[in-house]
């Protein structure tokens, strides 16, 4: 099988740790996983700003760079739901305008084989133990997009429930949103502040050591939030929990939480990572 | 009342106060978190809920599609029944025509079921200034009328009052209206409710006049309906000699067979009952009962432009039961107030910005109120899809577009404020077509990284105020993949 790594724009270019823990995951479990040199953004910040128009080239480039894989895998849940979700409904929206076809034809083949990470793991490749080592206590944020628009469920939970070592603890309010919502986050400071504000409360009251979501860009607010309230808990991306092993007590993860979580150090982020 | 919503700041400027306000959240926070988890367990012991949503979507579409043909056969119903139909464009005509009917009884006051058609226009406000005074009947809705507050929820619009702020309102303002509050009145909720009786009582018994909306109007028989859980309503609708009835055109279903439906999903909606302990319903006027004379009048006020709308319209389907508020992060902690519009939280966010245009900053701010978490959606019985016509409203606002205002289409300029932004996505959809600019952009990032401050100025502190910013790593992934070719070769 031909797989493809839809990294995402912001994982490209503020969380490679992610990166490199999808490709050490599914290459452990044997998918020859490739990352075509020519991807960028879905285009989802656009077109949820009110920018359809300037979403439709992201949407076109993104099914010429990844079309002729048989599967596409990301580790963003509301990257895959702009795919699987919106793509749909744009080239609906484009044939309403009288624009003919083809916008719809273009991006329908990319819908159905575009998977959010812990979809791939449990329905492709059909496991839930991936062989991961996290000794841990951890706590899961259930993303929106994860939850109700690609509706993951359970999966995550159970691949996170097969870690030897980790401890799952329930989340209070666990499907509240965080209060990231793109730009939502900047054109609506307070409610959204208040909002992660009280999601770091519920994290921090179930003391875990670890938040784990499936989205970074949730995780770079809830992070940020942390960092801010000086909270002792560190954001971890489920892909690097799910990455990790005993051989490797992970400096890479411990790193892509520092970046998340705390702007105040750089120490560890230089080292060379250890794929 | 004081209670209009004329001259709103932007949703934003306008939550700010909400979200700092400790009591507002405290209160808002127990009151939806209580209800949230009462409706969850209502709809879970409804094997078919799938169904009946699907059905009650089904129906509505159904109605609005043919909504011309229903209108006119509601009309003929209701006329055959004994009463006269009046139709009104738009608020001010439906003021009018509600001000006329008053004045024709000779009466000074009426009594009112809650109606959010009747808040909608600002009938209470139209009435007083012809010198006709309007008592609100259900018991939040008087809390908020004697506190001369703004109603902040649709079916508890007193929800941002906590008891002792009630209690404190009754004893100052019951004198004023008529009845005064019990001495030494508590805050313990079955003293309360019963002083709010004593006070009504006189009303209802006094009034001549009532005035209504309705949850309900059936074509085929011209039968209107209202749900409610006080009693209140039944006393309005049954005892005075005149009813006039204020309903927005959507409010209409086929047949009674399709009530079967609503009477479902409203209540364990609404209030989390599995069925509301009032409905009353009335079919024109009946010789020697209940009202004499029944006039019904039909309120456009946007509703035909939304109907023009073919992602917009989904919001015509709206049954008014809150289950979307009482879900929604954002109403939670902005309250009620913040959306302006006697329509909060999603379903207003949707609804006011298409029922009264966008021109407004506080109508041009409200598809922006949301995280698009999609809460919302998973609970409207109708299957309003929320977050998609917050999206295509955003759109409206940023890149503006076609719209039907007042029965035409108009081309709707991008809104003012957005340019920045438009000049933003403009550049970021550049950089993003061309993966060259994008990598140079990352490298640049990575070897400036050292200098990035930790906080940032202008538009960029309404993240940094709150949040730390994110580390720019020393390489991206696309670098680190063509360095070490996908971690095959790790030496390098």
């Amino acid at each position: 099988m031909r797989v493809a790594l839809f990294l995402t724009c912001v994982n490209d270019t503020l969380y490679p740790d992610t990166g490199r823990a999808v490709v050490k995951l599914l290459t452990r479990l044997g998918v020859d996983v490739d990352f075509p040199m020519g991807q960028t953004c879905c285009g989802q910040a656009h077109y949820n700003t009110g920018y359809r128009h300037e979403a439709e080239p992201l949407a076109r480039h993104f099914s010429d760079v990844f079309g002729e894989y048989e599967a596409i895998v990301t580790p963003s849940g509301s990257c895959g739901a702009m795919v699987r979700e919106l793509y749909p409904r744009m080239g609906e929206r484009a044939r309403a305008e009288g624009r003919g076809d083809t916008l719809a034809r273009t991006l329908a083949p990319v819908v159905p084989k575009t998977y959010e990470l812990t979809e791939f793991l449990v329905d492709v490749l059909g496991v839930t133990d991936v062989g991961a080592y996290y000794p841990h206590t951890v706590t899961y944020h259930p993303t929106c997009h994860g939850l109700r628009s690609l509706g993951l469920g359970d999966r995550p939970r159970r691949l996170l429930q097969a870690v030897r070592g980790l401890e799952l603890r329930e989340l209070p309010g666990a499907d509240e949103c965080c209060g990231f919502g793109g730009t939502f986050a900047v054109k609506n400071p307070d409610v959204s502040a208040a909002m992660g504000a009280d999601k770091v409360r519920n994290a921090e009251s179930t003391g875990a050591e670890v938040l784990c979501a499936a989205d970074n860009s949730c995780l770079m607010h809830i992070g940020g939030t942390m960092g801010r309230l000086r909270t002792e808990m560190r954001p971890v991306h489920i892909a690097e929990i799910l990455a990790s092993t005993e051989a490797g007590a992970d400096a890479a993860t411990e790193a892509g939480a520092e970046s998340r979580a705390n702007a105040s150090t750089d120490a560890g982020a230089e080292e060379e990572p250890s794929a | 009342m004081s209670g209009t919503f004329v001259g709103m700041p932007a949703f934003p400027k306008a939550a700010h106060e909400a979200v700092n306000n400790a009591t507002l959240r405290g209160n808002l926070r127990h009151a939806t978190h209580t209800i949230r988890a009462k409706r969850a367990k209502a709809v879970g012991e409804i094997s078919d809920w799938a169904e009946l949503r699907e059905a009650g979507k089904r129906i509505k579409d159904h109605t609005l599609r043919h909504l011309d043909r229903y209108l006119t056969q509601l009309e003929e119903s209701v006329t055959a029944a004994g009463g006269v139909v009046h139709w009104a464009a738009d608020a001010e005509e439906a003021n009018r025509i509600v001000t006329a009917l008053v004045k024709m009884t000779g009466e000074s006051e009426v009594v009112k079921v809650k109606s959010m058609a009747t808040q909608e226009i600002g009938l209470n406000e139209a009435l007083e200034a012809a010198g006709i005074h309007a008592y609100e009947t259900d018991l939040a809705e008087l809390i908020v009328q004697l506190g001369k507050d703004r109603p902040s929820h649709i079916l508890v619009p007193a929800i941002h009052r906590n008891r002792g702020e009630i209690r404190d309102i009754f004893v100052r303002e019951m004198g004023e209206w008529g009845r005064p509050a019990p001495e030494g009145l508590t805050d313990t909720p079955a003293e309360l409710a019963e002083a709010a009786r004593l006070h009504l009582r006189e009303k209802f018994l006094r009034a001549k006049v009532g005035i209504s909306g309705a949850n309900f109007m059936v074509a085929e028989t011209g039968t209107l309906v209202v749900v409610e859980s006080e009693g209140n309503g039944r006393m309005c609708l049954t005892l005075p000699e005149t009813l006039i009835s204020v309903v927005g055109i959507e409010k209409i279903v086929p047949s009674w067979r399709d009530l079967e439906v609503f009477l479902q999903t409203l209540p364990r909606s609404s209030t989390a009952e599995r069925m509301n302990p009032y409905t009353s319903m009335w079919t024109g006027t009946t010789d020697g009962d209940g009202p004499q004379t029944f006039h019904l009048v039909l309120l456009d006020n946007g509703r035909t432009d939304t109907l023009a709308d073919e992602v917009g319209r989904q919001a015509l389907r709206c049954i008014r039961c809150s289950a979307c508020l009482n879900v929604c992060p954002v109403y939670e902690r902005a309250g009620g107030h913040a959306y302006g519009s006697v329509y909060p939280g999603p379903i207003g966010a949707i609804l006011s910005p298409q029922l009264r245009g966008t021109a407004s900053e506080i109508d041009a701010s409200l598809p922006f109120a949301s995280s698009l978490c999609g809460a919302c959606y998973e609970v409207c019985p109708v299957a309003i899809d929320i977050p998609e016509v917050l999206v295509h409203l955003r759109e409206r606002i940023a890149q503006g577009g076609r719209a039907t205002r007042d029965g035409n289409t108009v081309v709707l300029k991008p809104a003012k404020g957005h340019a920045a932004e438009r000049a933003a996505m403009r550049a970021a959809r550049w950089a993003f077509s061309h993966p060259g600019a994008l990598g140079a952009g990352q490298r640049l990032a990575s070897r400036t990284r050292r200098f990035h401050p930790r906080t940032l100025p202008g538009p960029g502190r309404a993240w940094s105020a709150t949040r730390e910013l994110p580390t720019v790593p020393a390489e991206s992934f696309r670098e680190w993949w063509q360095r070490t070719r996908g971690g095959k070769d790790a030496t390098k």
